[in-house]
């Protein structure tokens, strides 16, 4: 395989708090040099690319993805996943383990890997389901799902509900050292509830969740930590008081990490007026003071990692009244231009929210990707961090449309994505 | 009966009273006071409407709010269609949008549509080229139950300026409740909610009314009492553990009434579940009770309605 030289980029990598500019060489996939030795030590014949000053960064790693293959493959399958991916910037994702059938088992989870290699467009990772058929009761194989390539257990877009079993998944995934991922949302308190209680639910007639079921959740489960020692962590997080919660714990030693959603720092409750239903997410976007703390949580470093969340409908499961319409949001193309606003609005610093997209995902799954190291594959990311543009959902490379950011500006557009070396995207925008 | 309101009615459709403005519902009033008229007389008929097609379709039981639409259409000399879909039958959106699609291709004038679901009406509005107008969606709202109780209470009290109404019961399921609320508001009305903690939704005091859990407090020195309907399916020790107990707390009867000025105005969106909600002397009492005058309203209200906005489009369409 051949050498390639990046040259004249602006280089970013959150690991080593670089950003300068500078040169990469990869070879063989991997990085062999970054920095002021990379130009000297590329062979005669490696092909160059000219950065032209471009942010070169370690490729995304989004740790919360719905694949729909298999299963639902009409929604979207594993390749239109995978151009998606690459064309966001991202080369390594994690599938979220329902699937149909679930990811419960060594062939489900060696299948997905298995047609991912194939295609070999972007690293496609998946979470083992902590519970047989997601069902919440007894517990799966995690042992053997992690020697089959599992990179953690969660049941997905459903609560762990039961504390007795949650306290021995916890148990179960620490002895053999794997990550808990758990859907903060006491079903009890949510069930039957379509958006977050509050003036705009009451006043659109739509039945209300109240935010602490998120509250409950993450303090029970943080409870169970202490006991089992497990690592644990709080996914789609998106309210002041779990944040809150989760950043105690952290101050006192508790080994837990979360990661939030683009739509929870855009996006307030408000976003639902019209019965919008590509806004109906789940857990339900937040009145404004718990978006601006899952703002502050990204900058003070309680909340670890952005994940896309990507959840693919069809228009059959969009166009319904409010409360019967499915839940989620498409977002692997907007990732990274949302996770920018962040920096242009001046409330993340850059290279905080780039190490919400690479790095701190690839150490709380402990997978040595999100970096710009010499020996690591060379997972890149070429992007221009002011360029704006559309968001412009007819464009995506997915099938799937829902998203609530069709047609708002940015700034931030992904140029090229290399996986291994290999150029996998190159953008109409380039 | 023949001139309508100036300026034009600006809404194509009637979703909600949110959005409206006060002088836009009381031109629909004003119409609806004719109605009244008319509908007393011997012949109750009029041409207004001749030659057009209304819909009502009702995804949800309802007997007097479809028969007060049809009977209003009717009236109006258009030709009124009754179609009810079992709403556990319908669960896809698709569906739905299929409905309005198929309906669309008719040529309908007017659709009249209840469903069980927040917003549904909406949807289907969307995609509809004909007047939308919402008999009721989920716990949202229920325009014309708002009208006609406005209608009623102005004929009444002269005005719904600077009235005191409590709302009371179960707010939480109420689109009645919401649609009130919002025109009570727009008129210049002060509301009351009064109900158990478990029965009103979050945060419903920024809606712009006071909240009371005390009967006695909550119908102080009011003028109107809307009592609503309490749904008995609801009531299994979740919401309220028995009837007997929501009877002795938040059940209209004269000791509770009294607590209200003495020419108070009580009124219902019925049907009533007596000895539940409200004591049968306090429904029947003919002095105070405006419950039958609701019905009556509705009529008129409904035939305003449907004469705004569907000669407004007309004369829309014509300009």
């Amino acid at each position: 395989m051949p050498s390639t030289l990046f040259k004249n980029a602006r280089l970013i990598d959150p690991w080593t708090h670089l950003d300068q500019a500078g040169d990469l060489l990869a070879v063989d996939g991997t990085i062999r040099a970054v920095g002021a030795d990379a130009a000297p030590a590329a062979p005669a014949d490696a092909v160059i690319i000219d950065c032209a000053g471009q942010c070169l960064a370690p490729g995304l790693v989004d740790m919360r993805v719905h694949l729909s293959e298999p299963g639902h493959e009409h929604l979207e399958d594993i390749e239109t996943t995978s151009r998606s991916a690459v064309a966001g910037g991202i080369t390594s994702l994690v599938a979220l383990p329902g699937t149909e059938p679930v990811l419960d088992d060594v062939s489900t989870v060696e299948f997905v890997s298995r047609r991912a290699r194939k295609l070999g467009l972007v690293n496609i990772y998946a979470y083992g389901a902590a519970t047989r058929g997601l069902a919440g009761k007894e517990l799966t194989e995690m042992g053997l799902l992690a020697q089959a390539g599992a990179v953690g257990f969660t049941d997905g877009g459903r609560a762990i509900a039961d504390a007795l079993v949650m306290r021995r998944a916890l148990s179960y995934a620490r002895t053999f050292d794997q990550l808990i991922v758990q859907h903060p949302e006491e079903p009890k308190l949510a069930a039957g509830g379509a958006v977050t209680e509050g003036e705009v639910a009451t006043r659109l007639g739509l039945p209300g969740i109240t935010p602490a079921a998120e509250l409950i959740m993450v303090e029970r489960d943080l409870r169970l930590v202490e006991i089992t020692g497990a690592r644990y962590h709080v996914a789609h997080v998106s309210t002041a008081a779990a944040i809150e919660a989760i950043r105690h714990a952290k101050a006192h030693g508790l080994p837990v990490s979360c990661d939030t959603a683009p739509a929870y720092f855009m996006l307030n409750e408000t976003a639902i007026e019209e019965y919008r239903t590509f806004t109906k997410l789940s857990p339900p976007l937040r009145p404004e003071a718990d978006r601006r703390a899952v703002v502050e949580g990204l900058r003070d470093g309680t909340i670890d990692a952005i994940a896309s969340d990507h959840h693919p409908h069809d228009q059959d499961s969009k166009r319904l009244p409010f409360t019967s319409a499915a839940a989620g949001i498409v977002g692997l193309e907007t990732l990274l231009p949302l996770a920018l606003t962040l920096h242009h609005k001046g409330e993340v610093p850059l290279l905080r929210v780039l190490r919400a997209l690479t790095q701190a995902p690839a150490d709380i799954l402990r997978l040595p990707i999100g970096r710009l190291a010499v020996g690591a594959a060379a997972d890149l990311v070429l992007f221009d961090l002011d360029r704006p543009h559309r968001i412009r959902a007819d464009q995506f490379k997915c099938k799937a449309r829902n998203t609530p950011f069709d047609g708002l500006p940015v700034q931030g557009t992904v140029l090229k994505t290399f996986v291994a070396g290999r150029n996998v995207h190159s953008s109409d925008r380039a | 009966m023949d001139k309508l309101p100036s300026p034009l009615f600006p809404h194509r459709h009637l979703l909600g009273i949110d959005g409206l403005k006060a002088d836009e519902i009381s031109a629909l009033l004003d119409l609806a006071e004719g109605y009244v008229e008319q509908n007393r007389a011997d012949d109750k008929k009029r041409t207004v409407l001749r030659g057009r097609t209304i819909i009502n379709l009702f995804f949800e039981n309802s007997t007097r709010t479809r028969t007060s639409f049809e009977l209003a259409g009717k009236r109006l000399g258009a030709d009124v269609i009754n179609m009810s879909v079992d709403g556990t039958s319908i669960k896809k959106g698709e569906t739905l949008i299929d409905t309005a699609m198929t309906l669309n291709a008719m040529h309908l004038d007017a659709l009249v549509v209840r469903h069980h679901e927040s917003g549904a009406v909406h949807l289907l509005a969307d995609k509809m080229n004909c007047a939308v107008i919402n008999a009721g969606d989920g716990a949202h709202e229920h325009p014309t139950q708002a009208l006609l109780d406005a209608l009623t209470i102005r004929r009444r009290k002269g005005s719904l300026k600077g009235l005191t109404v409590a709302i009371c019961g179960d707010i939480l399921h109420s689109r009645v409740a919401r649609s009130n609320i919002a025109l009570l508001n727009i008129m210049g009305a002060r509301v009351r909610v009064v109900a158990p903690r478990t029965l009103l939704p979050a945060q419903i005091e920024r809606l712009g009314v006071e909240v009371f859990h005390d009967m006695a407090r909550g119908l102080a020195d009011v003028d109107i009492i809307m009592m609503l309907r309490l749904q008995m399916e609801r009531m299994n020790g979740n919401f309220l553990p028995s009837l007997r107990e929501y009877f002795h707390f938040y059940g209209l009867d004269q000791a509770k009434l009294a607590k209200a000025k003495p020419d108070a105005l009580i009124m219902h969106p019925g049907p009533i579940n007596r000895g539940v909600e409200i004591d049968s002397a306090v429904a029947d009492d003919i002095d105070r009770s405006l419950i039958l005058g609701q019905v009556e309203m509705g009529v008129a209200v409904r035939m305003a309605c449907l004469d705004l906005l569907l000669r407004t489009d007309e004369k829309r369409n014509d300009a």
